[in-house]
């Protein structure tokens, strides 16, 4: 991707806010993060589609709105099809009136991506829509109430997969989204995290500058329903990459690179330790579990490696 | 100019998207309106359309394509049907509220289960209260004019609320007839181009459809529904500049012989050509019956009805659809409710007709205006529901 | 509410204008708030990238400073400065 303005410092992110305060997102969010940074590293005009949760509902309450840019929201599941129809319509009145198209950008959280948003995110890729799709992950539907999704990690605990006595948290593994994005042939995907904020904000600009969908997996830290201290978001963010939970990649035209190689991983437990929703994991009841997850985070680390060819 | 060709409905409707150059087309196929998708995807493909196809990945993402690009300021067409109809349901509602202009056509067919591809008005009627314009079509013509007037109605800036055209399924979509088309270049003299009020521009950000919660929700509802309400005389005047263009009049409602009807059938979609012309034959008889159909369905017509209504007997209300556990089906209701404060109104009864294509021939027809009859004797209405052509 | 009747309410569940909610003081929210030794402050700005709101406000100069209008009291800009130049002090009652 030669000609595109990659930064090396913080100092070199654009000033210009276009996310306002005011919006009514908890206190240590890591959703208007991303919301910032992609509204900074894209240049040019955008429109922004919002799939239905935390970052839609908080920053829409009418008469507020937080955004100094086009915004649609319609529903839930179909932000990606929405957003399909928006670009379709610049791309044909571009070429029939030559009104300038601006950047499709669409936010969805894990539900409204991973589960019941799937179907039209699958749809939108196939049929190579000019958009980039940034999946706001925290884990689980937080905007209803903290209920599991295909996007909670194995061991969890949330409202509808709690930690009793019985079965302790989410039993299932989470989805693999950059593999499901990249089968079907996009030329760009990759993982981002809050807590390295140049490696973010350059895969936002490097997603942006494709003509075609792209797909940008940000993990968000909620201290709502993680039930963590809202000052250590980013702390968490980090630890979660350093413990191999999140690891940094991306696919680049079918080329797999590894961003931050963690060759000296943290126990697991030092990020498990700082979330109520994992802390039953360190029981000793739960040792069975907590040895599960750990062996998935090294497989699946064994697999990035493979794939970034460093195995 | 006109031309006259052979085509069956759902041709006449993708000749006429085509003819209004439409900028956006998203649409999933369903029997029976794949033939729409299909005229519409070759016409893109060979150049005779200028517009984008997008061949969605179901009809819930139809809709919501059709409603990022309506709000984008394009012009909008999607198609569906059935059970299609019942997968975009929710975002009907949502189409209606950010008051797109977006236009639907909607080859009448039956809900499952069972599962089943002809002719019913259950999807119709399933989208009577998401605050969608809605008109019904007798023929193939009808079906040809409707869809161009449904632009000119939906991106009217007075309405500003999106278009059901119904046609029914099969014996519509699927019946070739002879329909007179207009030339291309006449059509810019009906329809002029789409002037978007506050389409998504990055010069002047908006917010389309944020959280309205108990304190503006309720405002925003009645601003839609006085908005549909005030369509009523906008809709009138689109029909008025069509006849001007066509020739051809257009009317909230259709009637024979009402001047002096005692006993009325009230009847939609296609079914209406066999009512009048059994109603004709026994007019000639000296019987005193009459025929009401309506092209126009939603908004309702009210006021023309309770004026033609005048002076009549019994009046039986045909549904192709049912309402399980409601006091009657949709039209019936629709009709009830207007008629309830009139001081002097008919005996009304409910007939349950064509479910699942099931045919409606004359000799049906008679048996209705029987019953009607036997109403009229006896001054009142023994059976309020009565279906018609059921293997009992 | 701003409107007052459903007769001003915008066309289409719309909110017309960018950025309304700058009238929506999250200040408020606050029980301890951040303060910037702007001595010991270095201008890495990552408090600043880091805040949710934001909060923050970026100098021509590159130097920061709370915005107490919209600070939530989250603590992340303390935690995340690499020189401890941010304390958070409880707010006054």
């Amino acid at each position: 991707m030669s000609g595109l303005n990659l930064i090396k410092t913080l100092k070199e992110i654009p000033r210009e806010e276009l996310l306002a305060p005011g919006h009514r997102l908890c206190a240590g969010c890591g959703a208007p993060i991303i919301a910032r940074f992609v509204l900074k590293a894209i240049e040019g005009p955008k429109v922004v589609v919002n799939a239905t949760g935390c970052l839609e509902v908080a920053t829409t309450i009418f008469p507020y709105t937080s955004w100094k840019v086009p915004w649609v929201h319609s529903a839930f599941e179909n932000a990606a099809s929405t957003a399909s129809g928006i670009e379709a319509a610049f791309r044909i009145l571009e070429k029939k009136k030559g009104k300038k198209s601006p950047k499709v950008i669409v936010f969805g959280g894990d539900g409204g991506t991973f589960d019941i948003g799937l179907q039209a995110l699958s749809g939108a890729l196939e049929r190579g829509h000019d958009l980039i799709y940034i999946c706001y992950d925290n884990e689980a539907y937080m905007n209803t109430g903290i209920q599991r999704s295909s996007a909670t990690p194995k061991g969890a605990s949330t409202t509808t997969s709690p930690a009793g006595k019985v079965i302790p948290g989410k039993l299932e593994r989470k989805k693999d989204l950059i593999g499901i994005a990249v089968a079907h042939g996009i030329k760009y995907a990759a993982t981002a995290n809050p807590a390295y904020p140049i490696d973010l904000f350059n895969k936002i600009r490097k997603a942006a500058s494709v003509k075609g969908p792209t797909v940008i997996h940000y993990f968000t830290p909620c201290p709502t329903g993680w039930r963590a201290d809202p000052s250590r978001s980013i702390e968490i963010a980090r630890l979660a990459v350093q413990t191999r939970v999140w690891p940094l990649y991306e696919c680049d035209n079918g080329v797999w690179k590894l961003n931050v190689n963690v060759k000296k991983p943290k126990p697991v437990e030092e990020y498990l330790r700082l979330q109520g929703r994992f802390r039953h994991l360190l029981k000793p009841e739960n040792r069975w579990l907590l040895e599960e997850i750990k062996r998935d985070i090294e497989a699946n680390w064994e697999r990035i490696l493979k794939l970034t060819g460093l195995s | 100019m006109v031309k006259r060709i052979g085509m069956n409905g759902d041709t006449a409707v993708a000749y006429a998207v085509k003819q209004a150059d439409v900028d956006v087309i998203a649409a999933y196929p369903i029997t029976p309106q794949t033939i729409i998708v299909e005229k519409l995807s070759e016409y893109v493909n060979n150049g005779e359309l200028n517009a984008a196809y997008v061949p969605v990945e179901s009809e819930h993402s139809a809709l919501s394509a059709c409603v990022g690009a309506s709000l984008a300021g394009a012009r909008v067409f999607t198609a569906t049907a059935s059970q299609g109809l019942a997968l975009m349901y929710e975002i009907l509602y949502i189409a209606s509220s950010l008051r797109t202009t977006i236009v639907m056509a909607l080859g009448n067919r039956a809900l499952s289960a069972p599962i089943n591809i002809h002719c019913s008005h259950d999807d119709a009627y399933a989208a009577r209260d998401a605050g969608w314009i809605q008109l019904f079509a007798e023929n193939v013509q009808e079906a040809y004019d409707l869809t161009l007037q449904a632009f000119r109605i939906s991106e009217d800036k007075n309405v500003l609320l999106p278009t059901i055209v119904n046609l029914d399924g099969f014996i519509l979509t699927h019946s070739l007839e002879g329909v007179n088309v207009f030339e291309d270049e006449d059509i810019a003299k009906f329809l002029p181009p789409k002037e978007p009020i506050q389409p998504i521009d990055p010069e002047n950000p908006i917010t389309y459809g944020p959280l309205g919660l108990f304190d503006s929700y309720i405002e925003f509802k009645k601003q839609q529904a006085e908005a549909m309400k005030a369509s009523y005389p906008h809709i009138l005047q689109a029909f008025k500049e069509f006849e001007e263009f066509s020739g051809r009049s257009y009317k909230p409602i259709k009637t024979l012989g009402m001047e002096d009807a005692e006993i009325a059938i009230m009847v939609l979609g296609s079914t209406a050509g066999t009512v009048r012309e059994v109603v004709r034959k026994m007019r000639e008889k000296g019987e005193k019956v009459g025929t009401i159909s309506l092209t126009l369905y939603r908004p309702f017509p009210e006021e023309e009805l309770k004026k033609v209504l005048k002076g009549v007997k019994v009046l039986a209300v045909m549904d192709r659809s049912y309402s399980f556990g409601s006091p009657g089906a949709q039209l019936f209701m629709d009709v009830t409710a207007t008629l309830i404060n009139m001081k002097e109104k008919p005996l009304i009864f409910n007939v349950i007709y064509g479910l699942g294509g099931r045919d409606l021939v004359p000799n049906h027809v008679l048996s209705i205006i029987e019953k009607a009859k036997e109403y009229a004797e006896l001054g009142e209405v023994s059976e309020k529901e009565i279906w018609i052509g059921v293997r009992e | 509410m701003k409107y007052k009747s459903w007769k001003e309410f915008p066309i289409g569940n719309v909110i017309p204008e960018p950025a309304t909610s700058l009238e929506y003081k999250t200040g408020k929210w606050r029980t301890f708030k951040p303060v910037i030794d702007q001595e010991k402050c270095v201008k890495c700005l990552l408090c600043w990238v880091s805040c949710p709101e934001p909060a923050i406000i970026r100098h021509d100069d590159d130097t920061v400073a709370i915005d107490y209008d919209f600070c939530k009291g989250c603590g992340i800009c303390a935690n995340v400065c690499p020189v401890k130049a941010i304390s958070m002090i409880p707010e006054e009652v």
